[in-house]
């Protein structure tokens, strides 16, 4: 049964203000002016709701889960085992075991290749990925690849940033095991097509991975109506804490995965002779967990909840559509990801200013912006660029820091020509 | 905003950035070295003629920020005529000056002086010295790569 928000309890209307308020770090001034923190894509600032939950469980609860019998063994089980069901109703399922966690996205990603794919890939199989991927979604297929023997596929983007849908449609064969797409661009904030893309995939009998990291903070996600196979996300990159995010997996494909990391926990009995496994989705997860970590990243969804997720994607939108406009006017800007359909990620170049210089300066205007390749160069390089200023953002940012971004580089440009 | 970073980035290092200097290829070059700064996509080659022990010739081309670009222009105009000892002892220096480890003697670098600010900023003193590190493997005859990483 998914949670649905109902008429009766639905959240306030969003006061940037209030949002603002909750989060500590943002109160700060950095080289004599106040932060605007425009590196979201990068990682979420945390609120205090956050924080608490972490200092709680380290100042009230913290004990070893799963295995011990005291109290507080107890507690800190009962609050790990609490954020794995907020987790998955998060992403629209309603079974807390297929919920695994890891380390973050990448980790997922890595863990899916090396168990289930490996597991149904054959020499002279393919992979399909998407050009426009982070490297965490290049990589790991890379190397399974390379042992397997199979061949990775590149779904190429067209010049907006967008997944050329004629191009996915003429790769995917009888070969086909596996695909594995972001649901957003972290470069170019492109939101992909992927319900169209598992369906696709599925015909042609592969199974798909959603790398959900960029779009976890920022839009409804729901694994049943995208009715994909395999869902990564990170809870950092949704105002969580570092070092702990989720793969959301199918019931039936995580009982039939091999395990991926050997240690504790994972077992359920261990002789010389003979191991036997656990069931999922403590297979998956060996050895003594970031603890706090897990119980941060509930927190975080709760904090998500209850705003809204709606609220926040309408309210980045606006963002979005602001700073494009704004940003457009300024000459010699060029916006790299100019797809229909976009998160608020805005990469940019210009003309004849390097990203550095662009970062260092806006720095020193107490703007916090990230230049270089954002761990997508296949992506730079098709839009022949080496690098990109990238401003991405969240429910704490405003018009205000829209406008203060454009007047800083409006000064850049002027001292630049 | 841009007062603070004065220090950096002075009206010599942007006047270098906007016309940088011996900037062409060299054809019948002794030396050509690339050299590279991965984390932020610096990209420049060094070309030298050598007539004996000294640079008779030295020219340079690539793409990055305004740090590196400025010093591979500057740098070519310390070390075009100079022997290729005095570009090795030019090069400590300067290296001297940008790290602040060391002493570094200020007036025999002249111009290059304008670069003490980088030292300020830590995160920028690699894209100041990929031009004279890709010059020092230039001059050695080292024929690889450089990388800052």
């Amino acid at each position: 049964m998914k949670q649905k928000s109902d008429a009766a309890t639905a959240p306030a209307p969003f006061d940037v203000a209030s949002v603002r308020a909750q989060f500590p770090v943002l109160a700060q001034e950095v080289h004599g002016h106040p932060l605007v923190y425009l590196d979201n894509a990068a990682t979420t600032q945390k609120p205090a709701a956050v924080i608490d939950a972490e200092t709680h469980y380290y100042e009230m609860d913290n004990a070893n889960i799963h295995r011990g019998v005291h109290e507080l063994s107890q507690r800190a089980t009962r609050s790990y085992e609490d954020a794995r069901a907020k987790v998955a109703r998060f992403v629209g399922s309603d079974d807390p075991a297929e919920i695994v966690f890891v380390r973050g996205t990448t980790e997922a990603i890595n863990l899916v290749a090396q168990t289930h794919v490996r597991s149904v890939l054959n020499k002279g199989d393919e992979v399909v990925i998407g050009e426009s991927e982070h490297h965490s979604n290049i990589v790991p297929w890379q190397m399974l690849c390379d042992q397997v023997g199979a061949t990775l596929r590149v779904i190429p983007i067209d010049d907006h940033g967008a997944l050329r849908m004629d191009a996915y449609e003429d790769l995917l064969s009888d070969r086909t095991r596996f695909v594995s797409v972001a649901h957003v661009s972290n470069a170019l904030g492109t939101v992909n097509p992927v319900q169209e893309i598992v369906r696709l995939a599925h015909a042609h009998g592969a199974k798909v991975l959603v790398d959900g990291a960029q779009a976890a903070p920022h839009i409804h996600v729901d694994v049943a109506e995208l009715d994909c196979d395999f869902y990564a996300l990170s809870s950092h990159k949704m105002y969580g804490p570092t070092g702990v995010g989720a793969l959301w997996g199918r019931r039936e494909l995580l009982e039939a995965m091999p395990p991926y990391q050997g240690g504790g926990d994972m077992i359920s009995s261990v002789t010389f002779d003979k191991t036997t496994y656990n069931e999922i989705p403590y297979r998956f997860e060996a050895g003594t967990p970031n603890i706090a970590g897990v119980i941060g990243f509930g927190a975080a969804v709760d904090w998500v909840t209850g705003i809204g997720i709606e609220a926040i994607a309408a309210h980045e939108h606006d963002l979005l559509e602001y700073a494009t406009e704004r940003l457009s006017a300024l000459p010699g800007l060029r916006i790299i990801g100019t797809a229909p359909e976009k998160a608020a990620v805005i990469s940019f170049t210009l003309d004849d200013i390097h990203p550095h210089d662009v970062g260092s300066l806006l720095d020193r205007a107490g703007i916090a912006v990230r230049t270089g390749h954002h761990c997508a160069q296949p992506t730079m390089a098709h839009f022949g660029v080496a690098a990109t200023s990238r401003a991405s953002f969240a429910a704490y940012n405003t018009r205000d820091e829209v406008d203060a971004l454009v007047a800083a580089l409006a000064e850049i440009i002027e001292v630049f020509a | 905003m841009f007062d603070d970073m004065r220090e950096l980035y002075q009206e010599v290092i942007m006047d270098h950035n906007r016309k940088p200097r011996n900037f062409h290829r060299m054809d019948g070059a002794d030396r050509e070295v690339e050299g590279h700064n991965p984390l932020c996509g610096d990209s420049l080659t060094v070309f030298v003629r050598l007539e004996g022990d000294k640079v008779a010739d030295i020219s340079w081309e690539g793409v990055g920020c305004a740090i590196s670009k400025s010093s591979a222009s500057l740098m070519t105009e310390a070390v075009k005529g100079r022997t290729t000892e005095e570009a090795r002892e030019m090069y400590g220096q300067f290296h001297n000056l940008v790290t602040r480890e060391g002493s570094a003697d200020v007036a025999s670098l002249g111009k290059l002086k304008v670069f003490a600010g980088v030292g300020e900023f830590p995160a920028r003193v690699k894209c100041a010295t990929l031009a004279w590190r890709t010059m020092q493997a230039a001059i050695e005859g080292q024929e690889e790569a450089v990388s800052t990483e």
